[in-house]
């Protein structure tokens, strides 16, 4: 015999949990190292020309 | 025009990325390592793109692919995981009835790869069993039992069924006390 699923409260419950588990990481302030990296690549591609793609 | 330039999206999921790589790797360096090789990817690679298409769905698998890929490259080697295993294990959770985060949390760390990620996906973002099984690349029918084990092994973990399982002990205690109390006799 296999065993029984959760009842579907729990599962309500784990699923709120996971959702605020997220939700908890999502809303952490994003390291500076991201914005910088972004802007870097921005500004590789625009000193390589537009128009001229390698 | 530079609005119409897909990569202008992309700074918008970065939390969510990160969350995804955060909840992957549990460990934060490690987690910020790979959103940063996902960037680059997804900048250099951003024709591979289907404009119109989920970006974050795209991310997210950009990120597990390198998660995994590293994690076939490092092998057996034991990572280094911030705050599992390191608070009492064995300290029984609260028997209020309400869940309490702390311990779901070291539930969740303890999972294995494949469920945490599916429950990431289909249980906290919000992804659909199709989405998800498009992501990992495996059937839906695989997306599904490992989300359902993930969720049962959260449940034991858990110790939701304590009261199940207090019942069922005092029936066991209750038949011995019986048989006991026959053969004594």
């Amino acid at each position: 015999m296999g065993k029984e699923q959760p009842n579907a409260r729990t599962l309500q419950q784990i699923d709120d949990n996971l959702r605020r588990v997220f939700r908890e990481k999502v809303e952490e302030e994003l390291p500076d190292r991201f914005k910088d990296l972004l802007a870097q690549l921005k500004q590789q591609d625009d000193s390589s020309g537009t128009d001229d793609p390698k | 025009m530079n609005t119409s330039d897909p990569r202008d999206e992309l700074v918008e999921h970065l939390p969510a990325l990160r969350a995804f790589a955060l909840s992957l790797t549990r460990n934060g360096a490690t987690a910020d390592d790979m959103v940063q090789d996902t960037v680059v990817k997804a900048w250099t690679n951003i024709e591979k793109f289907e404009v119109g298409t989920n970006m974050r769905a795209w991310l997210f698998t950009i990120l597990r692919n390198t998660y995994y890929s590293s994690r076939r490259k490092v092998k057996r080697e034991v990572a280094d995981v911030d705050g599992v295993f390191t608070e009492g294990m064995s300290e029984k959770p609260a028997h209020d009835g309400r869940l309490q985060m702390r311990d779901f949390r070291r539930a969740f760390d303890q999972l294995p790869d494949e469920q945490r990620e599916t429950l990431i996906l289909v249980g906290a973002s919000g992804f659909s069993y199709e989405e998800a099984a498009d992501m990992c690349g495996v059937a839906v029918g695989t997306i599904k039992s490992r989300a359902n084990r993930g969720r049962q092994r959260l449940a034991e973990l858990m110790h939701l069924d304590d009261d199940e399982a207090i019942e069922m002990t005092d029936q066991a205690t209750m038949a011995v006390i019986g048989k006991n109390r026959a053969t004594a006799f």
